[in-house]
């Protein structure tokens, strides 16, 4: 009687396993869903709905993928309901925005971490730049970090709320800088941090590369320097931050890629991580994405894999002192 | 007069097409609770993909005017708010509907945003410089002053006594401390993942509004299903539209307030019909008559809620920055074809500026003809008897809550806000000032501290926030406010008798 039962067991075993085989096989029958945690209008949004209307193409997923915004509390709401109600069947994925969900992981009050989602590939990387009001006597990073020197405290910059890139470039400036500045989070998000540049109600600001591109564009802003390795293609002309003498790498870079939650069927991450990189790189997508003026930077799978383990240890060190 | 030259294109079969879609659709949409322009744009934004620039703001933006427009539908015939901005409708007009004046409400609305909303176009063409300065002067302490003048309306706001109307607007204060606070850091009365967002105003506004009269409705059951039959009056347009230019006061005070207020980033577009209502009240020498389906109040409201759609693009479309969430999706909407608002729009893309404001120009007069057109016919909701009607007000509040943020934690969050505002009506507290104190809140909060965190770095607190022309005309403005309240609770304390304190209390409006 036992062996009966372990055949039959087994043999079940087996079928399921081949249902399962089977269906990433003919995965995705039916459209995908891609949860963004900001609301419709922001940047990752916009970009969102770019890179993924290919989706439906024939040599892409064949089957169309919805855009589904739960925006609040700086993407916490969102976050918070991938890793917790969110089906993990590979037909619900996820934006994510790097370092934003693993700094407030770190910060904690949240129900996920980066173990809580398995990233696909990576599409975008935007990075922070410090602008200046467009008569501000300030022309370099220099000409910033003399002032604050001579009234520590007293340089007022604006950015996009608390634990996101803005705010971790923040901090980068102030311990490579060595000197004590004041972030003024605005609730109103990076917008709202860029009117307070152009109407002077605050010194400077960390802002988006593209959102100060355009403003800079519209001759409203000076920008200063990039938080990043390398100068943007955007900006050939503006030095980063480490040309101008400050040891700031690429941490606060905004990172935006599709992830789905943990518990997804290997297979479907596999053909997921696969096609997803491809439909990026499809030139439709990438003149949209020029156009906007939204950097594009597509990675894949394993490569995201290794960017998420150094973000967080560089994370942890750099929020360890907050 | 640039804009003349690129009339002619808002006339090719494409795009008056298109502007007849946008317009159409945008009625349908704003008229659905909980659809807000915001959304509705956002949701049209994929259809723009496929379009040319001109094409695709055409639609955007004759969308954008008539959701406004739109969403008066249903504050005057449900009672229900389609945004923020319909509250101070839903004060007279919704009177005016369950007396079976429906029609006439409907129109005056309509007549009226195409007036302000014509004004305030015509401010985005000629003013625009000049506008750009306006939105910019606001700074933190000057939106924290703005926030506290908001506060100094809600104590006379729809309500039996101003004390009242304050308790049901510190409800609304704490209610918006819920969440997340995005400046300190902070989990504030977290206790249920629904909540930890905060309280999103729509379904709040919904549920609110809505829920107390859908369980009256139940309450009243089949048995006074007979007597409930009301007669809907017609009313002629023409008569409509002379009233509307009759009452040239709130007429007025509706556009300028509209225009000035709703072009201040982040803060105007929420607040300027409830300033415009508050302050035509104040001004016309039939104050007592508002709140009980006074033609006045809907001019007021409604004039200035669409007089807001043209000055609330200055700042995105000369400084690139979004001033509202629907400039924000605007925004979308234009970088998309690779424009970028500013100088470089202007500048490169002429047809593309100046065909999008002609639209919205054209698409004021069109949304005010379509609406005309069918406010006799959606008058007749009024007739729907009790118990059809209780279903469907619950029907489109669920399905409201549920589509601004694709979360059912905002469906519980209506029902429970609308089930506690069925228990406190009784007792003369009213939705309005509670929805005000809950949109308040966060700006008077957020810029206070903001404020006092760029006043520490460089100066002092106290000279921050006191000294400045804005500053002090707006302290100024606060003052007088809360002395008029004061002075009117007096004076009709001194005529009141208890028996009509007693009346008064039974009846809230």
């Amino acid at each position: 009687m036992k062996t009966l039962f372990a055949a039959a067991s087994i043999a079940l075993m087996g079928l399921t396993g081949a249902a399962a085989a089977d269906s990433a096989e003919n995965y995705p029958e039916r459209p995908l869903m891609l949860m963004v945690s900001y609301g419709a209008g922001g940047a990752t949004d916009f970009q969102a709905r770019i890179v993924t209307m290919t989706a439906g193409n024939e040599d892409a997923l064949g089957m169309p993928m919805a855009i589904v915004n739960k925006p609040g509390a700086g993407g916490r709401v969102g976050w918070n309901w991938l890793a917790t109600q969110a089906e993990a069947d590979g037909y619900t994925l996820g934006a994510y925005n790097i370092p934003h969900f693993i700094a407030q992981s770190i910060e904690g009050g949240v129900e996920y971490s980066a173990d809580s989602f398995e990233p696909i590939a990576n599409w975008g990387a935007d990075p922070a730049v410090f602008v200046v009001g467009a008569d501000s006597e300030f022309n370099s990073m220099e000409d910033v970090v003399a002032y604050a020197k001579e009234n520590p405290g007293g340089l007022t910059f604006s950015g996009a709320g608390l634990y996101v890139g803005h705010h971790i470039a923040a901090l980068q400036l102030e311990k490579a800088a060595g000197v004590k500045l004041a972030y003024i989070p605005n609730n109103a998000g990076g917008a709202g941090a860029m009117k307070a540049v152009i109407a002077g109600e605050v010194l400077g600001g960390v802002n988006n590369l593209s959102d100060a591109f355009r403003a800079k564009e519209a001759g409203n802003v000076k920008i200063l320097g990039v938080f990043d390795n390398e100068r943007s293609d955007f900006l050939p002309d503006v030095p980063t931050m480490q040309e101008q003498g400050f040891d700031i790498d690429n941490t606060s870079v905004n990172f935006r890629g599709v992830m789905v939650p943990k518990g997804t069927p290997q297979p479907i991450i596999d053909k997921l991580a696969e096609v997803v990189p491809t439909m990026f790189e499809n030139s439709r997508v990438a003149d949209k994405m020029k156009a906007g003026g939204s950097p594009m930077h597509v990675m894949t799978r394993d490569e995201v894999i290794e960017m998420w383990k150094a973000r967080e240890a560089t994370l942890k060190e750099l929020l360890a002192g907050l | 007069m640039e804009f003349l030259a690129y009339m002619g294109d808002v006339f090719t079969p494409i795009n008056f097409g298109l502007l007849l879609i946008g317009t159409i659709g945008g009625l349908i949409l704003g008229a659905t609770p909980g659809l807000s322009p915001t959304m509705a744009v956002a949701l049209l934004i994929p259809f723009t993909f496929r379009l040319d620039a001109t094409q695709g703001l055409v639609l955007l933006g004759a969308a954008y005017t008539s959701t406004v427009a739109g969403g008066a539908v249903s504050a005057i015939l449900l009672k229900i708010p389609g945004a923020p901005a319909n509250i101070a409708t839903t004060l007279d007009g919704h009177t005016m509907a369950k007396k079976g004046e429906g029609a006439r409400a409907l129109q005056l609305s309509f007549v009226a945003s195409a007036v302000g909303g014509v004004f305030g176009v015509l401010l985005l063409i000629f003013l625009t410089p000049l506008l750009a300065k306006w939105a910019l002067a606001f700074g933190p302490s000057h939106l924290f002053w703005l926030a506290i003048l908001g506060v100094t309306v809600i104590g006379s706001l729809d309500s039996s006594s101003v004390v009242k109307g304050l308790l049901a607007g510190c409800i609304g204060l704490w209610l918006s401390t819920i969440g997340f606070d995005d400046i300190m850091g902070a989990q504030r009365f977290i206790f249920h993942s629904s909540v930890s967002g905060g309280i999103n105003v729509i379904p709040a506004l919904i549920g609110l509004f809505a829920i107390p009269q859908v369980i009256s409705m139940f309450l009243k059951g089949r048995r006074e299903r007979e007597a409930e039959v009301l007669t809907v009056r017609r009313h002629p347009i023409t008569e409509a539209i002379r009233e509307v230019f009759r009452r040239s006061r709130a007429l007025t005070i509706g556009t300028l307030t509209g225009s000035f207020i709703g072009l201040i980033p982040g803060v105007g577009g929420q607040i300027a019909g409830l300033v415009a209502y508050d302050q035509s009240r104040r001004m016309s020498p039939e104050s007592r008559k508002f709140g009980t389906g006074h033609s006045e109040g809907v001019i007021a409201a409604e004039s200035a809620n669409n007089a807001m759609v043209g000055p609330s693009l200055v700042p995105l479309l000369t400084l690139s920055i979004p001033g509202s969430p629907t400039a924000a999706v605007l925004l979308g909407g234009l970088l998309i074809h690779g424009i970028f608002p500013g100088s470089d729009l202007f500048e490169n893309y002429p047809d593309v500026a100046w065909t999008f404001i002609n639209s919205m120009l054209v698409g004021q007069i069109l949304m005010c003809v379509f609406g005309l057109l069918v406010a006799g016919l959606a008058a007749r909701v009024a007739q729907v008897p009790n118990a059809v009607m209780a279903a469907v007000v619950l029907g489109l509040a669920v399905f409201g809550s549920y589509s601004v943020q694709n979360s059912m934690g905002d469906v519980y969050v209506m029902m429970a806000l609308g089930t506690g505002m069925f228990f406190l009506e009784p007792f003369g507290l009213s939705a309005a000032p509670l929805v005000l104190g809950l949109i308040l809140g966060p700006i008077a909060e957020a810029n206070f501290i903001q404020g006092k965190m760029i006043a520490t770095a460089t100066s002092s607190t106290g000279a921050y926030f006191f000294t400045g022309l804005l500053n002090l005309t707006l302290i100024g403005l606060v003052v007088a406010s809360v002395a008029y309240s004061v002075w009117m609770e007096v004076r009709h304390r001194r005529y009141t008798t208890k028996e009509d304190a007693m009346v008064r209390g039974e009846t809230p409006t």
